[in-house]
């Protein structure tokens, strides 16, 4: 008797600890949603996303910069990380000998454990230093002074483009593994080349699985903070829609949310609750992405 | 197709250039850390208190931070995480419930951690706060419990996965409760690969700063309770780099937590390699 007593103490017990995860997701959802509701509701929806000015000082709250900025960062980023990445997945699946994966698995283990302040802090000088360079040097003449601090898009955008290369790599690496061989033997059996075999056959029918290493690596560069806000400027404003915006000085989302929190008012703080609402929505649209494609794949 | 061919070594070596690229990367990041910064740590500046605002003398309170955040994220984690595997893998089979605490533990793993941040503080710190003493080691150990909880039932349940299914039906055969069996033979043969995800975790821990940095409240006193606020060593480094400007105790403070970082992930990948061996 004793016994079953115990068995079903037990399995209350571990469905309160299975269920903690979906109280967790529901609490934070709750809880940001209801503290960041109210601006919007107050300043009306179009004008906090879309408004061009954010001086919390005189109560005006747009998060169109921020929105710009989390977007250009995160496009620089992948179209640095996503064909590195699958460069580097391709090369350890088809063509590196054991000894040299042997080098390479761990180092991009390395890579995705490195805290992000250390990656900040390198960029902050590594990476800084050199973007500097080039804009006081040959870019000079074509940047307003304000470009030319080596604080940019594009210093975030390189330092986050390392930091999503691990997930790049390890999903792809996984989906290219899952080809099953027959597509690449029946490829070689008819004459076609190592090289014209991968990019023809199994890139292409790993594609669901490359794709959602490229949605992940979005979602990693999207909620990236500390690593950003070491290197991006800060500067709340939407940077120039050409060349030159590259290097202009900006603000994520995330950062917005990081610097100001610490010495915010009430209604200031609402409104970095409703940055958080912005960032936690472009989570949710990424993450059905993803399961839409998952979806897709697991009928086909 | 003498075409064919070249076409295919400049595309080969081109990947090859990326692999390595990938590798020289990651030892210019760690090697320029930690010339920056391994002249500044010593004995002495482990085991002192900052002075003026951290931009002179040593780590010790963060030090202290970490440990403190470490230790009570994973006694609250652990359990929870570990129980939440047990009950996915040896309890239920699918059902709605079952998908729908999936569903939810791979959201968690995919939100952002200021969003945690943001969280924690409206929630732990605000709400809560005659229970948890507002910015205080606790309300960040519970912050951060909710961020590596998918990372600890993803590999609990991974490595119960792997215990064969002749080694449960052996023991229940022999009349013991499916608790006893649980207990007593599944999660010690599991042990291995629970104790990866644990690792790891402590590797999340150590690394995260945004959350903390709305949940610990950054002061760089040595704590005295769970109640009191704190800093890691990554909210230092960011606090000193960013705010003080001290920029050889920033380096010294990441040189720190790369070789930290190194002994986590040595040690997990020993722990994994050994859960490997016991089923091969």
């Amino acid at each position: 008797m004793n016994r079953i007593l115990e068995e079903k103490i037990v399995k209350v017990f571990l469905f309160i600890t299975a269920i903690t995860a979906v109280f967790s997701v529901l609490l934070i959802g709750v809880f940001v949603f209801m503290e960041g509701m109210p601006i919007f509701l107050k300043y009306g929806i179009t004008d906090v996303l879309f408004g061009p000015v954010w001086n919390p000082s005189s109560g005006v709250y747009g998060i169109w910069p921020m929105i710009v900025g989390t977007i250009y960062v995160t496009l620089i980023a992948i179209l640095i990380g996503a064909p590195m990445g699958l460069g580097v997945a391709v090369y350890l699946v088809e063509i590196a000998n054991k000894r040299i994966a042997k080098l390479i698995v761990p180092a991009v283990e390395l890579l995705a454990g490195i805290p992000s302040v250390v990656y900040g802090l390198f960029g902050m000088f590594a990476v800084r230093s050199i973007i500097a360079e080039l804009e006081r040097g040959p870019l000079a003449d074509y940047l307003p002074s304000n470009y030319q601090t080596g604080y940019s898009v594009l210093t975030a955008g390189i330092i986050l483009a390392i930091m999503i290369l691990p997930t790049i790599i390890n999903i792809s690496l996984d989906a290219l593994k899952a080809v099953p061989r027959e597509y690449k033997e029946g490829s070689l059996a008819l004459g076609v080349s190592h090289w014209q075999t991968i990019y023809k056959v199994l890139v292409p029918a790993a594609k669901s699985g490359i794709i959602t290493a490229i949605i992940l690596g979005v979602g990693r560069a999207l909620g990236e903070t500390m690593a950003v806000i070491m290197v991006i400027g800060n500067t709340p404003l939407v940077p120039v829609l050409d060349w030159t915006g590259l290097f202009a000085p900006a603000r994520s989302l995330t950062a917005n949310i990081a610097l100001e929190m610490g010495y915010a008012g009430p209604e200031h703080q609402q409104a970095l609750f409703a940055t958080g609402i912005v960032l936690f929505v472009f989570i949710i649209v990424l993450n059905s992405l993803t399961t839409l494609l998952v979806r897709r794949k697991g009928r086909k | 197709m003498n075409n064919v061919a070249r076409n295919q070594k400049i595309a080969f070596t081109c990947l090859s250039v990326l692999g390595l690229l990938t590798v020289c990367i990651l030892i210019y990041i760690i090697g320029y850390i930690v010339s920056q910064g391994l002249h500044m740590i010593s004995w002495e500046f482990l085991t002192t208190k900052p002075r003026k605002m951290g931009s002179e003398g040593g780590i010790y309170p963060a030090i202290v931070g970490t440990v403190y955040l470490v230790l009570t994220t994973m006694i609250i984690a652990t359990p929870i995480g570990v129980g939440a595997a047990i009950y996915l893998n040896e309890y239920t089979s699918r059902g709605k419930i079952t998908s729908m605490i999936r569903f939810a533990t791979e959201a968690l793993a995919g939100i952002p951690s200021i969003v945690f941040g943001l969280f924690g503080f409206a929630f732990f710190v605000i709400l809560l706060k005659p229970v948890t003493g507002g910015w205080s080691i606790l309300s960040a150990s519970l912050t951060g419990v909710t961020m590596v909880l998918p990372t600890i039932v993803r590999t609990a349940e991974e490595a119960l996965k792997a215990v064969p299914d002749s080694l449960r039906e052996g023991s229940l055969a022999l009349g013991t409760t499916k608790w006893q069996t649980i207990k007593g033979l599944i999660l010690p043969t599991a042990m291995p690969g629970i104790i990866t995800g644990i690792i790891l975790s402590i590797g999340r821990v150590v690394g995260e700063t945004a959350a903390f940095l709305l949940t610990l409240g950054g002061t760089i006193l040595i704590p005295q309770s769970l109640f009191d606020g704190s800093r890691t060593l990554s909210l230092h480094l960011y606090m000193v780099a960013m705010e003080t400007g001290a920029m050889d105790v920033a380096f010294g403070t990441a040189a720190v937590l790369i070789v930290l970082i190194l002994v986590i992930n040595i040690t997990a990948s020993w722990f994994f390699r050994r859960l490997v061996k016991r089923f091969s």
